[in-house]
């Protein structure tokens, strides 16, 4: 008859397979009960006058809608720059870098970036756009600043989308006859889109999320403006102004409702990101 | 910085570039070369950063230093930047942060392995898809709002757990931070497991140990160096991190203690920041620069890793 | 429990009764009937495809794994069917060992590789541990190799010795019965020759099924031969009337060399 192992080691692998099932429940426990609690005490908040009017202290009422706008606006700004830049860099290095070290460069600083802590690129976003290039705390510096953040993740995300091209579609097209500049439009660019979309979608999340860096860049005001004024002048994002709220004026309220948008936010790119990847992302 | 990275072609260019003539020829070459530049250009944008960001850092930050002594500046236990007698110490800031990266990977990557073991050989099908989605919804929730959670959850019980009269104090901020690292860690870890080859697990099973043994003993090992950046770049956001252990340190400067109420590296920066003015403003850009320098040890460490690892493949 | 056939449990070693699996959708093994004698060398041979490596890493249930394999049917060893929940898999694995296509030692020491069977097997005295790494060092003909540098990573050796140490390893943890899967294909001939030679010394205390394609290899070390189609086993004899005088048509075709 077949032996069974010693009871020690059965113990000892059971206790291990258990404490592996703990944690990764646990960990999952953690995610659902963070973003239930938000919701529950957050989404009583969200009454039409506290989505879409302003905050007024003659009233006492709070409102969002100016901290709504202000972070459409400096996701689409800072998308608008982001990703040409984003792209280009991936394009150079997937598609002309010849020179190996120049790569490990480049992708060596990318990487170094996107290590750099959301408070120091606030600092130096202040001294830099506020200060020196005179902008003031304005959202257009935190637009800036937003872009510096995102860019190794757009890169990163063109880059990986730009592997995914086929060598025999390119060289097909240049045994046409075309030129490099011309198969990177009409064949590489094409076929990297679902990526940059992917990108596009973390970049967002990663905006609408920020707060350090925003907080003495882009300033805390709360006025409603147009694109135009609005980049001239001091605005808070939500995540900023669900800062300011909790922890200077200690009006949890506003707080569990710019909250639980944030939460609903976060849901809906990881949706998002998620189909996108379905729908395009294994192309081979 | 502002380039146009699409220069569109006007179209007579393009008819001319698709002609075999030798003169319109010459003239897409200086397209193709144009549009090579430009993408260098764009290509050599992160550099620029990285430089101009240290160039700033530096500039911003030496003359406080210079001041202030660099010694008495790192070893000082005491920062009263108002007081009569100014004093400009950042000791208890730089240890808060070390103590609470300590903490937060303790707690952290022990269960972030745990978890990524989990979900790369025990969870199946559905499973570990809604686990994988929940986790990456812990990584996608913004800092402010784990800072709101760890302020009306965390530092409450904390508070009446251990009988204190505050509970914003280091072990709120290292429990918040845990929790914050575990989706890098997991999914560090997770890839690193994934990608190893099934060759030496199965040489490990086919002796007779059982999976958990073959996963301690064979896998945890093979997968050392990627759970070694994963941990390092935990301990990257542990550092870097502002607005959420703003909101639960309680941030006085003590020296740490596991219920004091301490200021990070980044809260010192930022809870001053918006009215300090003269030496203090130049100090708080001092403090930056400390940080800056740990995150680039770090950095070093992390390649330092990576490195080893390539060679060993 | 199965009631037992009246196949002779005595010369057998393992009893393989309509096995059928699935891998996915595709029917990958159909209705395998097999008996393994003990004591001997059975190879399994047929064009790459054919079910070979699929039937060797279900006898010591390496398919566990995998949620996409389904199997149907009847493994017995020692009169048991090896898929009854109360079998614990890492005992049978214990009993039967394996060696892999490629050689896959681990990231330890030689010493430590040859080690890890009886160490998990819970044996801890150093003197003991000693005894029985050297001895299957010598019994894989690898002893005098590596003698000088038992504490050195595995990774320097070369193919062949690395694959004599996966061998040594595999009887270390004291098998029964040893499962090869191609272990000659990633080594050079002269590697293979030693490879083939040890296999050859080991029938004497083991039983051993190996996968080969390699039909001159399958005639010079085996003694009894399956030949498997399409996940079928088309004969199943002594290797040397299979290449002497195969009964099924097929099975001639294959061993001249005409497809596969």
């Amino acid at each position: 008859m077949l032996q069974t192992i010693s009871k020690k080691r059965k113990i000892q692998s059971m206790f291990f397979r258990n404490l592996m099932r703990i944690c990764g429940w646990g960990c999952a426990a953690i995610a659902f009960s963070i973003c239930a609690y938000i919701l529950v005490r957050g989404v009583g908040e969200l009454s039409f006058g506290f989505v879409f009017s302003k905050p007024s202290y003659i009233k006492e009422t709070i409102g969002i809608l100016p901290d709504l706008l202000n972070t459409i606006y400096l996701v689409v700004a800072a998308l608008a720059l982001v990703v040409p830049l984003g792209v280009g860099a991936a394009i150079y290095l997937c598609e002309y870098s010849r020179n190996a070290k120049m790569s490990a460069l480049i992708e060596h600083a990318a990487e170094i970036l996107s290590g750099i802590p959301s408070i120091i690129y606030g600092l130096v976003g202040m001294l830099f756009f506020c200060q020196f290039l005179g902008l003031k705390t304005s959202l257009a510096a935190g637009v800036l600043t937003m872009v510096i953040m995102n860019l190794p993740g757009m890169i990163r995300s063109a880059q990986e989308s730009l592997k995914t091209v086929p060598v025999s579609l390119k060289e097909g097209a240049y045994a046409l006859g075309a030129g490099k500049w011309k198969v990177i439009r009409s064949i590489v660019l094409p076929a990297c889109l679902p990526g940059v979309c992917t990108g596009m979608i973390l970049c967002c999340g990663r905006m609408v999320g920020e707060s350090a860096a925003l907080l003495f860049t882009a300033g805390f005001a709360h006025s409603i403006n147009g694109f135009v004024q609005a980049l001239q002048t001091s605005g808070a994002t939500l995540s900023v102004a669900l800062y300011v709220y909790a922890k200077e004026q200690g009006n949890f309220d506003a707080a569990f409702g710019i909250a639980a948008i944030l939460i609903i936010l976060v849901l809906a790119i990881n949706l998002l990101s998620g189909w996108i990847q379905k729908r395009f992302g294994t192309l081979d | 910085m502002q380039t146009n990275p699409y220069p569109i072609p006007s179209k007579t260019e393009l008819v001319a570039g698709s002609q075999k003539s030798s003169k319109p020829k010459r003239k897409s070459d200086q397209i193709e070369k144009a549009v090579e530049i430009i993408f260098f250009l764009i290509g050599m944008i992160c550099v620029a950063l990285v430089l101009l960001i240290s160039i700033y850092l530096i500039a911003a930050g030496l003359p406080a230093i210079q001041k202030i002594g660099l010694i008495p500046f790192l070893t000082g236990t005491t920062w009263k930047p108002g007081a009569a007698v100014p004093e400009f110490g950042i000791l208890p800031f730089i240890l808060s942060s070390v103590y609470g990266m300590a903490g937060a990977l303790i707690v952290g990557v022990p269960i972030g392995i745990l978890a990524a073991l989990y979900l790369a050989k025990g969870a199946k099908g559905k499973t570990k898809k809604v686990l994988s989605a929940l986790i990456q919804l812990l990584a996608g929730i913004p800092s402010v709002v784990y800072g709101l959670v760890g302020m009306l959850v965390i530092v409450p019980a904390v508070r009446s757990i251990f009988h204190l009269s505050d509970g914003a104090c280091l072990f709120s901020a290292i429990i918040v931070l845990s929790i914050m690292i575990l989706p890098t860690v997991i999914s560090m870890s997770l890839g690193a497991i994934e990608s190893l080859p099934k060759a030496q697990e199965e040489g490990s099973l086919a002796l007779g140990a059982t999976s958990e043994e073959t996963l301690i003993k064979v896998v945890l090992p093979a997968a050392s160096d990627g759970i070694a950046a994963a941990v390092v770049l935990g301990a990257g956001r542990v550092i870097g991190e502002a607005v959420a252990v703003m909101m639960v340190a309680g941030n006085a400067s003590n020296m740490p203690g596991l219920f004091e109420s301490v200021r990070f590296l980044t809260t010192a920066v930022s809870s001053e920041m918006s009215y300090a003015s003269g030496l203090q403003l130049q100090a708080l850009f001092s403090i930056a620069l400390v940080l800056f320098a740990f995150i680039m040890m770090l950095n070093v460490l992390l390649n330092h890793i990576l490195k080893g690892k390539k060679g060993a493949c | 429990m199965l009631t037992a056939r009246n196949a002779n449990y005595d010369s057998g070693c393992i009893h393989v009764e309509n096995l059928n699996l699935w891998y996915s959708e595709s029917h990958a093994l159909k209705d395998i009937c097999l008996n393994v004698p003990r004591g001997s060398i059975t190879a399994l041979i047929g064009p790459s495809g054919c079910g070979k490596s699929t039937f060797l890493r279900t006898l010591n249930r390496m398919h566990d794994q995998n949620e996409l394999v389904r199997i149907e049917g009847d493994v017995r060893y020692q009169n048991q069917n090896i898929f009854d929940p109360h079998i614990d898999v890492s005992a049978l694995r214990k009993e039967i060992g394996m060696v892999f296509q490629t050689p896959n030692p681990f990231k330890m020491s030689i010493y430590d590789n040859v080690a890890y069977g009886p160490k998990i097997q819970g044996i801890r005295k150093r003197e003991q541990l000693d005894s029985i790494v050297i001895q299957a060092l010598k019994d894989a003909f690898l002893y005098d190799e590596v003698a000088d540098r038992l504490d050195q990573s595995a990774s320097a050796l070369s193919g062949g010795q690395k694959q004599r140490l996966c061998i040594a390893r595999a009887l270390a943890a004291n098998p029964k019965v040893i499962l090869m899967d191609e272990p000659t294909s990633a080594l050079d001939p002269v590697s293979t020759h030693k490879v083939e030679e040890l296999i050859l010394s080991l029938k004497e205390k083991y039983t051993i099924v190996i996968v080969t394609h390699n039909m001159q290899q399958a005639a010079r070390i085996s003694d009894y031969t399956a030949f498997f189609l399409n996940g079928s086993l088309v004969e199943f004899s002594r290797t040397k009337e299979m290449f002497e005088n195969a009964k099924d048509e097929r099975t001639q075709n294959y061993i001249s060399g005409r497809f596969g």
